[in-house]
């Protein structure tokens, strides 16, 4: 791989407490030698030639903590291969694997397979998380030494939540015994049965059983309260209210957990369900204006410590149906960083805060030395247009499931290139 | 003659998906064209040729006894060909989707389809897949229209107007799609609505649709012109709403007691099918002093002629 240069961007590497105008220096072997002010013309040799960036972005790549690739069980759905290009066309470098696949992710042996497709077949870094409980139960807990020896970064149900309160003090012993990263989906389920949407006006408007926001709190404070007691790493995958924010951020004085919130949750509400949107059924669901704003002021204040895509590619088959009957999710992994920018663009959020909560936030969560910029690091970062408009057409969408919840949504700031261990793998 | 006068106003909408999408106006011209079909049901010869030529199909995915009748009856005493579809037995059993069947529905050229499901918004999804006129009768617990629209017909027949009314409707709301359609239509006429249930059957935030809330069957009842019972749908028994039928019966059923507290001429409505002994007195049931529960069957198929005409135009 030859040197290359890029010169007159705009860094934003939270991690090393960087934000300023200067360049960026990839080496023959992909790895950072040099970055921010210091990297200017004066200090690069005359007969290279950098790329001048005119004041563009570069961010660290993106990591995103959830993701549902369809691999094994529904490859029709998305696979590997298309969802590295779904993630490149968004600046995302690393994923964390949803084990809800077929069959799911809660043995050592399907590990091996993931593993190796993942590396076979993605151009991104793929880190798997498996299983909680075997098959996703929510009744016996899975191996989680072993799992983690063959390379699972963190363990979930996924979509399902561990109802068992004895079970999940358990989980937490082992989880403590052996280092291991518990994320949770905070959901009562016997609160949240038949629930499709947000609990409150609209439901009973559209005459669809609601899922309440105390469903959400019941388990995060049961969960936290637990913690207190059983220190293991854990982390709230997403979260929906703005009481559970308000929880979040009472109980950090006594625990130590992070948090996660979707996109979604921070973009939209319940109101944009409209007539019976079935793209805009979700898990957690869209909650009222009212808790969207709280989410925000939950990331700004860094409350909330992570912002995840929750990117699930369905079907158009398994959403053309009645809202009861069609399927739960929407894609997002190629605008995850656009829709997060237009939190920047309106002043609700600083720039460096919603870069933080994508790349080094994460990645502190998941050990990984991921979503920076330190020198002698593998390069994976991105190349950012942040003011260049844009409008999402699912049609132009790189996943091979076109289900986003911001169809013809007006966008501002599109990634133009993304690296992987220096190489370009995406321009737009 | 009377068709003359109706073409000056159109109706807002293409579709019939709930009361939710109308204006007064749309309503008040069902209204007037149902009246004009009451006595037409009284006489001997009760065929009209309005609709000749015209091709209805009843699909319907949920048992019904009287809304998928009525709707029958209406088509033919119009002169529309009408065809129903009871859903367990079709395709849909074999895996075939709501779309699916909409299409080859569609293909068949209908000029109005009369759609009955057990999730709300399947009207909303059929009617953005087929050419012609959908009529909603009862999505989930969303909405019911033409049970709405005959229970405003039935109120204005025997007490002449319905703003200043005072209605209560009392029962199972929160998987009633009756109730929801009915507070649409009875506020947007001016009527003051009660809604009475035990919380477990109380939906989310439902006061904000400008109604009065009441747990208490006695104190909503009060002063009441209208009282609108509706079925306790027993199999949500289960789920542990309520604690059993005779307890219900106890604070929710409509007995002669509870009654004295509407007002004295207060007359009794119910969409049926009534379990009598749960959520009514059977006695009250067939008071014919008090109970117009028959005149809105026979109202009905007026009111699902009239929309059948209006949107089939």
């Amino acid at each position: 791989m030859k040197k290359q240069y890029f010169i007159n961007g705009n860094i934003v590497d939270p991690h090393n407490s960087i934000s300023e105008n200067g360049g960026l220096i990839i080496g023959e072997n992909g790895s950072i030698e040099a970055v921010g002010k210091k990297v200017n013309t004066n200090n690069i040799p005359s007969r290279e030639k950098p790329m001048d960036l005119k004041g563009k972005y570069i961010f660290p790549g993106i990591v995103d903590m959830r993701v549902f690739a369809g691999e094994p069980g529904y490859e029709y759905k998305e696979n590997f291969r298309t969802l590295s290009n779904a993630a490149l066309a968004g600046g995302v470098t690393s994923v964390v694997t949803m084990p809800n696949t077929d069959p799911i992710i809660d043995n050592v042996s399907i590990v091996d397979f993931l593993k190796r497709r993942g590396r076979d077949k993605s151009k991104i870094n793929v880190y798997p998380s498996a299983a909680l409980t075997k098959n996703i139960e929510g009744i016996s807990m899975t191996e989680f030494g072993l799992l983690q020896s063959r390379g699972i970064i963190g363990f979930t149900d996924g979509v399902k939540t561990i109802q068992n309160t004895r079970l999940m003090s358990r989980i937490m012993n082992s989880a403590k015994d052996l280092g291991t990263l518990i994320m949770q989906h905070a959901e009562d389920f016997d609160l949240s049965k038949n629930g499709m949407i947000n609990s409150g006006i609209i439901a009973t408007k559209l005459g669809l059983s609601g899922i309440p926001a105390v469903a959400e709190r019941l388990i995060i404070e049961r969960d936290l309260t637990l913690l207190e007691n059983i220190k293991c790493r854990y982390h709230i995958s997403q979260i929906s209210a703005a009481k559970s924010v308000e929880i979040i951020e009472e109980r950090k004085n006594n625990v130590k957990f992070t948090t996660g919130v979707s996109i979604n949750n921070l973009s939209l509400n319940e109101i944009d369900i409209g007539d019976f949107k079935t793209f805009l059924k979700l898990s957690p669901p869209l909650r009222t204006e009212e808790d969207r704003v709280a989410l925000v002021e939950g990331l700004k204040n860094e409350t909330i410590d992570v912002i995840v895509s929750d990117h699930k590619p369905e079907d158009e088959e398994q959403k053309r149906l009645t809202f009861a009957q069609a399927s739960t999710g929407a894609s997002g992994i190629e605008t995850l960083l656009s829709l997060s920018l237009e939190l920047y663009h309106n002043g609700s959020v600083k720039l460096e805060t919603i870069i933080k909560a994508l790349t080094s936030n994460p990645a502190k969560i998941l050990k990984i030395d991921k979503g920076n910029l330190s020198v002698g690091n593998e390069a994976d970062f991105c190349i950012v247009d942040i003011d260049k408009p844009w409008v999402v057409k699912k049609d132009k969408l790189v996943s091979k499931s076109k289900n986003t919840s911001i169809e013809d949504k007006k966008l501002q700031g599109k990634v133009t290139n993304t690296f992987v261990k220096g190489e370009e793998l995406f321009k737009l | 003659m009377a068709t003359k006068t109706n073409k000056a106003i159109k109706i807002s909408q293409k579709h019939l998906l709930g009361i939710q999408d109308l204006s007064i106006n749309d309503v008040n011209q069902i209204l007037d064209e149902a009246k004009t079909f009451i006595k037409l049901n009284q006489s001997k010869n009760k065929r009209l040729n309005v609709l000749n030529g015209k091709t209805q199909i009843n699909l319907f995915f949920e048992p019904s006894t009287r809304t998928q009748s009525s709707f029958e009856l209406a088509g033919k005493r119009l002169g529309a060909d009408v065809m129903s579809m009871n859903m367990a037995n079709s395709a849909i059993k074999k895996g075939e989707t709501l779309i699916d069947t909409a299409m080859t529905l569609n293909a068949m050229h209908p000029d109005i389809i009369v759609i009955r499901h057990q999730d709300s918004g399947a009207c909303n999804l059929l009617s953005q897949k087929v050419n012609c006129a959908v009529l909603n009768a009862g999505d989930g617990s969303r909405e019911h229209p033409t049970q709405a629209l005959l229970d405003a017909l039935t109120i204005i027949n025997r007490k002449k107007k319905i703003e200043g009314l005072r209605v209560a409707i009392c029962g199972d709301i929160t998987h009633s799609r009756v109730a929801r359609s009915n507070i649409y239509l009875l506020n947007m006429l001016g009527a003051e609505v009660n809604i009475i249930a035990p919380s477990n059957l109380m939906p989310k935030e439902i006061e904000k649709f400008g109604v009065n809330t009441f747990s208490d069957m006695k104190k909503g009842l009060k002063d009441c012109d209208i009282v609108m019972m509706l079925r306790l749908q027993n199999e949500r028994m289960t789920s542990s709403f309520l604690s059993s039928n005779r307890e219900y019966y106890e604070y929710y059923g409509l007995t002669p007691d509870k009654l004295s507290h509407a007002k004295e001429d207060a007359l009794i409505m119910h969409p049926g099918p009534m379990n009598r002994g749960i959520e009514i007195d059977t006695k009250l049931a067939d008071d014919i002093n008090r109970s117009v529960i028959k005149e809105q069957v026979e109202l009905g198929v007026a009111v699902r002629m009239a929309c059948l005409k209006i949107f089939c135009e």
